[in-house]
């Protein structure tokens, strides 16, 4: 645990220079737009980003500026810094990813453990179609056909925006479904693998009934190949929100992320995937406790 | 172990045969269509008729026309960047699996990070960032064929490089199984060196679990590659791809008039095809792995 704490830093320190020089290769300077700024602001602003040094002194700065918690000024949305932006941006985002994955969890588990609890019966078999029809299905073709039915064809739900409960739902289902099927799939595999393990056997064997046996010995065993997937699951979730927040007219940090780009917005994509790569280490980190926590053999 | 027998597990000849006919239409089908098909015409946003099956999009071009041709896009660069993937991944793998632990190591801790940073994001950079230098590049080397397409070939490289992480991890955990088996012993007593090991001996057995994962490979790139176009930063106009299309679609939609089939028709190939690969690859790693 130690070692991978240590190397925490060590991949933000790679993160920060690979999202530096990728910045600096992109085409455009920091401060020229369609507004032009007088020179002396922008010489000024310059001096201060010290970016009228060398390439090494200009990286020093930005990761000096970073150590700060100052993440510049976004040159397209001149009256604000990009702090400011991620600071009204990023809960959006947060809250829409934490709904996805509550979702995709939850339903995952209850469809994984309802397919491995009926082996060779119709109802697995239309589990397992059903889920590979969904992981086939990505959030960016899930959430247009979404909007079709649900709000252009039945009028049930708003078709975008943020803040009321309704315009949740179908973001959140749009960008959960795919990756519930995902999660449905490994556990009904890895579920079907311990049930034919000694110790379940022994349980049965115990008189224990099917269900507890499932739930209490078994799950606790399958469950794991679930958990360490968490990691890589909040990276899909957080790189599937961008589309999702696009398509629904959501005002969270995705969208700002992509305009970053057709802007040549350096500072502004940079924060975002600066705070993206921070977000995902720190919950990885917590992902790989999780895993330490249940599984007594990796701790030895 | 006896497994249950899964309903997905037998059908390995559906997938292939939609695989199969969607290659044949994509490459054939669009020369059956009359030229004016794919030029902008009078008939903006009309619905599917029989003369356009699929109806016609914003500038009243034929929309199924332009989903083979997009499909040709998609199909070709998920092949391909599967194929790149299936390069890196395996080296990686193999390198690892017969490298000293300290190296193996390491070298799987990489692959640990680089599934937990949003890697498509890294590659959005990267396209944004080397694409125009590319092209000034090709310019000055006088190379015509780079200078349009430099976009598609920046975008299969880099979807390549991003895909080949499950590839390697598979790859590696095989290559140790292999190399504590008798034959491999045998040949090092033979006198074999260690390429030859790794290259008559592990990489033959490995092709089923390669081509398993090549399969399962090609939908992830494609699904990839319609993020990058969803979001108008990969294939550029006047290419199309399946996420372009879909892109169209989804601007398309108002509260006054919905052109339901440009959603639809878009969304149905694309899960058609993603469908039948990802069927066909589990199908395959299913029977695999019950052998």
């Amino acid at each position: 645990m130690l070692r991978r704490l240590a190397l925490l830093p060590v991949v933000l320190f790679c993160v920060l220079t690979i999202t530096f020089f990728l910045i600096r290769l992109s085409p455009g300077g920091p401060f020229d737009s369609e507004r032009k700024l007088p020179p002396a602001i922008e010489k000024q602003l310059l001096a201060k980003y010290r970016l009228d040094g060398p390439v090494s002194e200009q990286y020093g700065g930005y990761l000096a500026d970073l150590l700060h918690g100052d993440l510049r000024l976004s040159t397209k949305y001149r009256n604000r810094s990009v702090n400011e932006i991620l600071a009204q941006t990023l809960p959006v985002t947060l809250s829409l990813g934490a709904a996805a994955l509550v979702l995709a969890v939850s339903l995952g588990l209850w469809i994984g453990v309802f397919a491995a609890a009926r082996p060779g019966s119709p109802a697995e078999g239309v589990c397992l179609i059903l889920t590979l029809l969904a992981v086939s299905t990505p959030s960016f073709v899930m959430g247009p056909l979404l909007i079709l039915l649900f709000s252009m064809t039945w009028r049930l739900l708003p078709v975008g925006g943020w803040g009321s409960p309704q315009q949740v739902l179908l973001p959140a289902v749009a960008l959960a479904i795919p990756y519930a099927a995902v999660i449905a799939r490994l556990l009904h595999d890895s579920l079907r693998e311990t049930l034919s393990e000694d110790f379940v056997r022994t349980a049965r064997a115990k008189g224990t009934g099917e269900g507890a046996v499932i739930l209490r010995h078994a799950l606790r065993v399958a469950i794991l190949p679930v958990v360490s997937y968490l990691g890589p699951l909040a990276a899909n979730l957080l790189t599937g929100s961008i589309i999702i927040e696009t398509l629904f007219n959501i005002p969270g940090a995705g969208g700002f992320f992509v305009n970053s780009i057709l802007n040549r917005d350096g500072f502004l994509l940079g924060g975002v995937v600066i705070v993206y790569c921070v977000l995902l280490v720190l919950f990885n980190l917590a992902a790989d406790l999780a895993i330490r926590v249940l599984d007594p053999r990796i701790r030895s | 172990m006896s497994r249950a027998p899964s309903v997905t597990g037998a059908p390995l000849l559906l997938p292939s045969l939609i695989l199969g006919m969607m290659a044949v239409a994509v490459v054939a089908g669009p020369l059956a269509f009359p030229p004016s098909y794919a030029l902008p015409g009078p008939e903006a946003y009309a619905s599917p008729s029989l003369g356009h099956w699929c109806g016609t999009d914003l500038n009243g071009r034929d929309l199924l026309l332009r989903i083979l041709d997009g499909g040709r896009v998609s199909l070709a660069v998920g092949l391909c960047g599967a194929m790149i993937s299936l390069l890196i991944g395996t080296s990686w793998g193999l390198v690892a699996g017969t490298a000293r632990p300290g190296v193996d190591n390491l070298m799987m801790r990489a692959v640990d990070i680089l599934y937990s940073v949003p890697r498509l994001i890294f590659i959005l950079v990267l396209i944004n960032a080397f694409n125009t230098r590319i092209q000034s590049a090709a310019n000055a080397c006088g190379w015509e064929w780079l200078v349009g397409s430099s976009r598609l070939v920046i975008l299969i490289l880099s979807l390549g490089v991003i895909e080949w992480l499950t590839m390697a991890r598979i790859v590696r955990g095989q290559t140790l199984v292999l190399r504590e088996r008798p034959f491999v012993a045998a040949a090092r007593v033979l006198g074999a060196c260690r390429t030859a090991i790794l290259w008559r001996h592990i990489l033959p057995n490995l092709a089923g679990i390669l081509i398993v994962y090549l399969t399962l490979a090609v939908p992830s790139v494609i699904v990839d590659e319609a993020f990058l176009s969803f979001l108008g930063l990969g294939v550029q106009a006047p290419q199309s791809s399946w996420g372009s299309l879909l892109a169209e679609g989804a601007a398309a939609i108002n509260p006054l008039r919905s052109a339901w089939w440009l959603i639809l028709f878009p969304s149905l190939a694309m899960l058609a095809a993603l469908l039948a690969l990802y069927g066909l690859g589990d199908a395959m790693r299913r029977s695999l792995q019950a052998k």
